[in-house]
Order: C-alpha cells, then sequence, then structure tokens
C-alpha cells in the first residue's frame, strides 16, 4: 500500500490509485442508488398487495349478486282441478301433484294475448323451475290455501336473473343474447307492475348441485366438507400429536428416529396430487374404501395434514421448559404422566393453533380429491362419511367449468364462502395464540 | 351394524371398562388406594385397554380383508361362461356389479347374472358386518371380563399401560414412514406396468404425447402415444414465468421488510402478504382462468399479438403470485440468520443500507436464497390446479409464452378424472408421470434442505 503512493507521478488524482473520493457527484449518485433500491423494494411490495386487492376484488365484483336472486310475483290460484285432477285432497296427493300447471295458467292469465304454442313456452320459460317447488313448499306448509287466490313471489329463471342484474346487455342484437325480444317486453312489463325484484337467495345456501344455475348452492359442499375435515381431525390429531410426543419426549436418537424426521420433513413438501395418487391406489383400490366418499378424501387429507401438526406440536412442546419436567419427575411422576398432566396442556395452545392452520389448508385442498373420485356430480345431500359427497373447493372447481353465465358469479360466491371459513379458522387460531401463548 | 356405530359402542365400552377397572381396584384395596401398586385410574386404563384394542384390532384387519374375500366369493359363484373371461373383461363386470350392489344402476337394467351377483354381493356384505359386530362385541367383552378378573393390588398396571402406551405412539410416528412407503410402491408399481406397455425411453424422450387409446381393438389411428418430452417442457415454461415474476418481488419485498420498513409497517404488512400464501389454489385458478387470461388476452389484441385464451403467461403469472409468499417469508429468515455483525462492519465502512444488502447481506444468504428458490420450483412444478384451470390439454412443444401449453399435473387429473378401468396405459401413465413429478420435488427438497442446514451451521 505504501508503495503505491510513491508511484511516480502518483498524485490525488491519479486514477490508478483507488482513493474514495468524497465528490458530491459521486455521494449524490450513490444516494440516488439508495433510493431506487427502497423505491424497488416498496414497488415490490406494491405488486403483492395489488395482487391480492385485485384477486379479492374480481372475485367480490363478481360473485355478491349471487346472494340475492330475482323472483317475480304472480296472482296465483290454487286450483284444486289444476294440482290434482282425479279429486283426491290427501298429503300425498298435494306432495305429488302437477304444481307446473298452477304457475303457468298465472302467467298465461297475466298475458292474455300470449296464444301460440312456441310463444308460451318461452313465456313459461321466465320462471324457473324451481317455481314448482316454491308452490309446492306453500302448499305443504298450508294446505287450506288450496282454491285460493294469492300473490306469490316466484323464482325467475337464470337468463331473467341475469338481465335483472345487468349481466346480459338488452342492445345486443337478439340471435345473441339468450333473452329475446318478446321476452324482453313481457319483463319489462312486469317491471312496470312493481313485479320483479331481488330476494335474498336462500335456496343457494340450502340445496346441494344442480345442472340448473338458480337451483344450484353449496349446502351440499359445506355437509361434504364437514364430514371430510371431522374424518381428517379424527385421524390425523391424535396419530399427529403421539407421534410429536413420541419424537420429542421418548425418541431415543438413533437411524430410525432420523429416518422418521426426515421422512416427516419431505412428506411437508410431496406435491398434495401425490398423496391423491396414494389414495387412489392404496385407500380406494387396495383397501377398498368407497369412492367418492368423505372417507376417503378424509383419510387423504389427513396423512397431508399429519406434517404440518407433527411439526407444530414439536415446536409446541419445545417450548415449555425442562424445569417443569423436572420438577414433576422430582416428585415422583412417571414420564408419562409427566407428558399428560404437566406438559400436554402447557403446550395445548401451541398444538390446537398448528392444528387450525393444517385444517384450514386441508379445506382449501382440492387436487388430491378429484383423484379419488369427489368430483362426481352429486345431487343429495351427503348424511354421513360414506355417502357420495364433494367438498367446497371442488364444487367450487366444478362451477367453474360450467358453461352458463350465472355459474361464474355462483363460483365466486362459493368462493367467498370458502375464504370465510378460512378467514374464521385462522382467526381463532391467532386469538388462541395471542390468548394463551407464554412466554417462560 | 355399521362400522361407524360400532366403533361409538366399542368406543362407549372401554369408557365403561375404565371406569369398571377403577371400581375394581378400590373395591379390593378396600377403598385405600395406598395399598395399589399404582393410582386406580391405570386399573381402569388396563381394563379399557384390553376392552379397545383387540376389538379395534379385528375390526381393522375385517374391513381390510372382508372386500376381497366377497369379491372372490360372487366371482365364483357367477355362471361358467363368464368366469372364463379375461382380467380385464372381470374387472369391468365387477364393477357392474358394484354399481348395481349400491344404486348407482337399476338392478332391473341389468342383466340377471349381475343383478343376481349384486343381491348376492349386498347379501355378503350385511352378513359379514353382523359377523364383525357380533365378534367385536364378544371381544370386546371378554377383554373387558379377563382384565377385570387379573385386577389386583399386586398388579403393575402401570407398568403395563405406559408400555402399550409407548408402543401406539412409536406406532403414530410411524406412520410417516408408511406414507413414504406406499407413495413409493404404488407409485413404482403402477409405473412398471405402465413401462410394460409402454418402453420407457419412448416416454422419457418422446415428444408427441396423445393419450388417447382406442375403445376397440378395430378403430383406426387412436392407439395412444406417450412422449412426456411436451409435458415436462409445459411445466419447465410455466415454472420459469412463475419464478420471473416471484423471485424479485419476493425477494425485494423481503429485504425491504427486514430492512428498511419500520416495526408497525412491517407488522402491518407482512400478514397481508401471507394471506396470499393461505388463499385455496383453486380459487387462484379461478382468478387466472376468469379474469388474468381474459386480460391478457385483451391486452394482447390491442397490441396485434396473438394470446391463446389459456395461455402460459397467464397460468405462470397466477402461479408467480400465489408463490410470492413463500420466497419472501423464506428468505426473510435466511437474512434474518446473516449475523448482524456483518451488517454492522459494512455500514461502519460508510456504506449505504443498499450497498450493504447487495454487497454483503445478499452474497452472504445466497445459500439459502438459492435454496428457497429450489423449494419454491418444486412448489411450482406440483402445483395442480391453477394449470388444470387455466392452462390447456393439448400438448404443444412451444416456448411461447402466449400459446397454451400443458403440464405433468394436469396431464394426471385428465388421465384420472372420470371411470376408468385401472389397467389401461392411459390410467398407469398418470402413475408414471406422478412417479416422475416425485421424484423430481424430492429430490429438490432434499438438496435445498441440506443446503439451509448446511449454511445455518456456518453461522450458529
Amino acid at each position: 500500500m505504501t508503495d503505491a503512493a510513491h508511484v511516480p507521478g502518483g498524485g490525488p488524482h491519479d486514477p490508478a490509485l483507488k482513493r474514495p473520493t468524497l465528490d458530491e457527484r459521486r455521494l449524490r449518485r450513490r444516494y440516488a442508488a439508495e433510493r431506487r433500491f427502497k423505491a424497488y423494494g416498496v414497488a415490490a411490495i406494491a405488486i403483492a398487495m395489488v395482487a391480492l386487492v385485485w384477486l379479492l376484488f374480481s372475485i367480490v365484483a363478481q360473485g355478491y349478486q349471487a346472494f340475492v336472486h330475482t323472483h317475480i310475483k304472480l296472482d296465483v290460484f290454487f286450483d284444486a282441478e289444476l294440482l290434482h285432477p282425479s279429486g283426491r285432497n290427501t298429503p300425498e296427493s298435494l306432495a305429488g301433484a302437477n304444481y307446473g300447471a298452477v304457475y303457468k295458467k298465472a302467467l298465461r292469465d297475466r298475458f292474455g294475448d300470449v296464444k301460440k304454442r312456441r310463444d308460451r313456452r318461452s313465456l313459461y320459460a321466465l320462471l324457473s323451475q324451481g317455481a314448482e317447488d316454491d308452490l309446492r313448499d306453500m302448499v305443504l306448509a298450508d294446505p287450506s290455501i288450496v282454491d285460493t287466490g294469492q300473490a306469490v313471489w316466484l323464482t325467475a329463471s337464470d337468463h331473467v336473473d341475469m338481465l335483472v342484474k345487468g349481466k346480459i346487455e338488452r342492445d345486443r342484437p337478439e340471435r345473441e343474447r339468450p333473452i329475446k325480444d318478446r321476452q324482453l317486453a313481457w319483463i319489462d312489463a312486469l317491471m312496470a307492475d312493481d313485479r320483479v325484484e331481488t330476494r335474498f337467495n336462500t335456496r343457494f345456501f340450502s340445496s346441494g348441485a344442480s345442472r340448473e344455475p338458480e337451483l344450484a348452492g353449496v349446502w351440499g359442499a359445506i355437509m361434504g366438507s364437514i364430514f371430510t375435515m371431522m374424518v381428517t381431525l379424527l385421524l390425523s390429531f391424535p396419530v399427529g400429536v403421539g407421534a410429536a410426543v413420541y419424537l420429542e419426549e421418548f425418541a431415543p436418537r438413533n437411524r430410525w428416529t432420523d429416518l422418521i424426521e426426515v421422512n416427516i420433513n419431505n412428506l411437508a413438501a410431496v406435491p398434495s396430487i401425490v398423496f391423491g395418487l396414494l389414495g387412489l391406489a392404496v385407500i380406494l383400490n387396495f383397501f377398498g374404501v368407497p369412492r367418492s366418499a368423505p372417507l376417503a378424501g378424509g383419510m387423504v387429507l389427513a396423512l397431508m395434514t399429519l406434517p404440518t401438526i407433527i411439526i407444530a406440536t414439536r415446536a409446541a412442546l419445545k417450548a415449555v421448559p425442562p424445569s417443569i419436567r423436572e420438577a414433576a419427575l422430582g416428585i415422583g411422576a412417571s414420564k408419562l404422566q409427566v407428558i399428560t398432566h404437566h406438559v400436554l396442556p402447557l403446550a395445548l395452545p401451541g398444538i390446537l393453533t398448528g392444528t387450525i392452520i393444517g385444517m384450514a389448508q386441508a379445506l382449501g385442498e382440492t387436487a388430491p380429491l378429484l383423484m379419488i373420485g369427489m368430483v362426481a356430480f352429486i345431487v343429495d345431500i351427503p348424511t354421513d362419511p360414506l355417502s357420495p359427497a364433494t367438498v367446497l373447493p371442488v364444487q367450487i372447481y366444478l362451477w367453474s367449468d360450467m358453461p352458463e353465465r350465472s355459474f361464474v358469479e355462483k363460483t365466486s360466491a362459493a368462493i367467498m364462502i370458502l375464504l370465510a371459513f378460512l378467514v374464521v379458522m385462522n382467526a381463532v387460531a391467532i386469538y388462541l395464540r395471542r390468548r394463551f401463548e407464554r412466554r417462560w | 351394524m355399521s362400522p361407524l356405530s360400532l366403533i361409538v359402542a366399542l368406543l362407549a365400552l372401554s369408557v365403561f371398562a375404565y371406569y369398571f377397572g377403577r371400581r375394581r381396584a378400590f373395591a379390593m384395596a378396600g377403598g385405600r388406594s395406598r395399598s395399589l401398586h399404582s393410582r386406580p385410574g391405570y386399573y381402569g386404563a388396563y381394563v379399557a385397554l384390553w376392552c379397545a384394542l383387540p376389538a379395534l384390532g379385528v375390526f381393522a384387519l375385517w374391513l381390510l380383508a372382508q372386500p376381497g374375500v366377497i369379491e372372490s366369493i360372487v366371482v365364483s359363484a357367477l355362471p361358467e361362461a363368464v368366469r372364463g373371461l379375461g382380467p380385464d373383461r372381470m374387472s369391468l363386470l365387477l364393477n357392474d356389479i358394484r354399481n348395481v350392489a349400491d344404486g348407482t344402476f337399476p338392478a332391473s337394467a341389468a342383466a340377471p347374472h349381475v343383478a343376481e351377483a349384486a343381491a348376492r354381493l349386498n347379501r355378503l356384505d350385511a352378513t359379514g358386518k353382523g359377523a364383525l359386530a357380533a365378534l367385536a362385541l364378544t371381544l370386546a367383552l371378554a377383554g373387558l371380563v379377563f382384565a377385570r378378573s387379573r385386577v389386583a393390588p399386586a398388579l403393575r398396571a402401570r407398568n403395563q399401560v405406559e408400555r402399550t402406551i409407548d408402543i401406539l405412539l412409536i406406532a403414530c410416528s410411524s406412520i410417516a414412514i408408511l406414507t413414504t412407503i406406499g407413495i413409493v410402491l404404488s407409485l413404482v408399481f403402477e409405473s412398471i406396468r405402465f413401462f410394460g406397455k409402454i418402453p420407457f425411453f419412448d416416454f422419457v424422450l418422446g415428444i408427441e404425447w396423445s393419450p388417447q387409446t382406442a375403445l376397440r381393438d378395430d378403430q383406426v389411428g387412436s392407439t395412444g402415444v406417450f412422449g412426456a418430452i411436451p409435458l415436462f417442457a409445459g411445466t419447465m415454461l410455466i415454472t420459469l414465468i412463475a419464478m420471473l415474476i416471484a423471485v424479485p418481488v419476493g425477494l425485494l419485498s423481503a429485504i425491504y421488510l427486514s430492512d428498511y420498513a419500520d416495526l408497525r409497517v412491517r407488522g402491518a404488512v407482512k400478514p397481508v402478504v401471507e394471506i396470499l400464501a393461505g388463499i385455496p389454489t383453486v380459487v387462484y385458478g379461478f382468478f387466472a382462468a376468469l379474469t388474468v387470461a381474459p386480460l391478457f388476452r385483451g391486452l394482447g389484441e390491442s397490441v396485434g399479438l396473438d394470446v391463446a385464451s389459456e395461455s402460459a403467461l397467464a397460468a405462470g403469472t397466477v402461479m408467480g403470485i400465489m408463490i410470492i409468499p413463500f420466497i419472501s417469508s423464506l428468505s426473510d429468515d435466511v437474512m434474518n440468520a446473516v449475523p448482524q455483525s456483518l451488517r454492522n462492519g459494512s455500514l461502519a465502512m460508510g456504506a449505504t443500507k443498499s450497498e450493504t444488502i447487495r454487497r454483503v447481506i445478499l452474497p452472504a444468504a445466497l445459500p439459502g436464497i438459492f435454496a428457497a428458490c429450489l423449494l419454491a420450483v418444486s412448489r411450482a412444478i406440483g402445483e395442480t390446479m391453477i394449470v388444470v384451470m387455466a392452462a390447456g390439454l393439448a400438448a404443444n412443444l412451444t416456448a411461447n409464452p402466449f400459446e397454451a401449453v400443458t403440464t405433468v399435473t394436469v396431464q394426471i387429473v385428465t388421465l384420472l378424472i372420470g371411470d376408468q378401468e385401472f389397467d389401461s396405459a392411459k390410467t398407469l401413465a398418470a402413475f408414471a408421470l406422478g412417479l416422475v413429478l416425485f421424484v423430481i420435488t424430492l429430490a429438490m427438497n432434499v438438496v435445498a434442505l441440506h443446503v439451509v442446514r448446511k449454511y445455518r451451521e456456518q453461522y450458529d
């Protein structure tokens, strides 16, 4: 270094001598670089935030209208003749009666000038098949309304619903829209009469899957998810906690336990679809668990959730200070007593937090369930873990594939419901952690 | 009795056994628990374990064996002519019988021998479940009575109960290994069967993928071709796009949050970014298919580019968004692990913050960041729902991000959705693809975890 200073011709401005110069320009450049770098960071965070907001906004914007559905008010006469021409009036015959005829008659009465068969058919198409169910429910709830006239709000068809919600443009050429000009005129006439209204869509929360968008609901998928999660929880919680307790408290350090640990870490990173293949090959084809059943889905998801629960439980057990174990051992407790009486209760908040987070992941999981047949089209609400079912995320996947315009809003609404469940679960986990976490 | 109610009954019985055993122990000791070897609860647990474990074991074994046994009985009772069918036709026939038996198809529409076999299947199933219930309950009661007779003050109940629980805990922790073994065995066996039909090198090196096999042998032109290169290329393309978005955004936001943002901002922003990690992938898939893909298509049209509606770009972009929190939280950990002394040293030399980060912290954290990226890549390769919903089905061999490509996971899903016979090359191909996926992601994870561990040791 000192040699360099004595090189002939060397001076303070010699470029060969890389001495830091504190000249203004260089400093300004460095500060500008500093600000730029900081701006990159802000931009990166902004991108992530914008993506999140965009995602949530697009789903809410597409889906919030699914919670209401268009209804049409008609003056219906519950004509006993039309309901059951044979004249009997027992509850069974009322349940199986022809309610379609009743609302069709009401529509014909409202628009008396519609005579042609084809026109009548497109007139009837204003209402959904669900209108029959509406009428049946009314009559079954109160059979005395037979042979009386009532003003009734009936479920409109999905095209009418889309039109009223502004998702079918009126000024398109007639060939390109599902609502024809004549139907448009009828709807306008009804609207002028204040007979068209969007009302809260109870059917969306109470019914199962359907090919008709206005009849489709999430209840079947929610029940399927509940049964699947029950199976997952019952299998993965005891096994996961047991495994973690063994590895953390009992296991000697040897090859076998090392192998188990490596395995758990790797299982946590195996793609979920591979678990689906495992479920198909082993749980369905080898063990013969019924296809599409929440039992099979719950077993696959339990295997996937296991690493999460084990890792969280081990962290919670590690956080319990050794002095507690030593104190309990010192007054004569056995190892099992130390764990069940002292360590596990103290670690429980952490264990539960980890379990809830694992269950939230399992609730959102789709891919492995596609492999084991939970994609079947199932109309019935599942009643137990062995009946065929689908789950909420799979229902979202199925609906997103449907061609009808109004399934887009159903899908978005189902996503909102799924996200609401996840938010609640995570909030509970955060609450547990805040409320019960102890620092030693 | 359904298996579910049987389990409930067994559990109720063992709860009863617990109190029974405890009372018995008290009675034997004349009400003074001091003369007992163990605390009374242990005698209760002893009786309960004797009551529950043998019965549950038999229950599990029986349920595993029952379908196979019943099937062979049903097959052996089929008419002579039907039994001579090959294994493929036989499995189809069994499927029909099962469908009739559980009421999916009406029995009236089925052939008479199928309807009869289905009825037999249902009868045998009911008999089997009845016998199981009787056997399990008898065993539980026998265990209860036996254990109760053994209860005495000198019985070392605690030692026995604790040893049993020890074994149960070991069994719990071995399930992780069993799962891995199950994955490997199922993938390897089905893949071997697949490579028995399609040569290995045709699969790994072939550049054409069209898995449609003919339904009948005499149909023309549709023997499946299983060259997986287009799938690998498509997966790589989408993964590359995802990483191009996720790595800069994730890394820079981690840097900002750990080194620039004050605590308040960090506490507010970090959880929000992590929400991205908690959103189910099916939601991202819907977002990609219905919002992002049409947007890119429209943007492409406005500048005269032809963007496919299932472009790799849309799927890759959304996958990148999904992976951002993954990269940012992993690299945050890694950069926090760089010792503060390095930071302080650099700052003390007059370096600005960004110079410190770029010249000191990033080089020091590089192995960890590399591992984080590797984990993220393995995540992206294995991601299914986004590509199933937003990427294409046709196997194009292209590097153009505006075209539709397909991926390994998309093909696994499309090959396996729906009913089909289990030993066609088409179904087996899904397992071969699954094996490739498993091996690649496993290798990446092992390398990444190794790097992370080695790197941690360096600074600890």
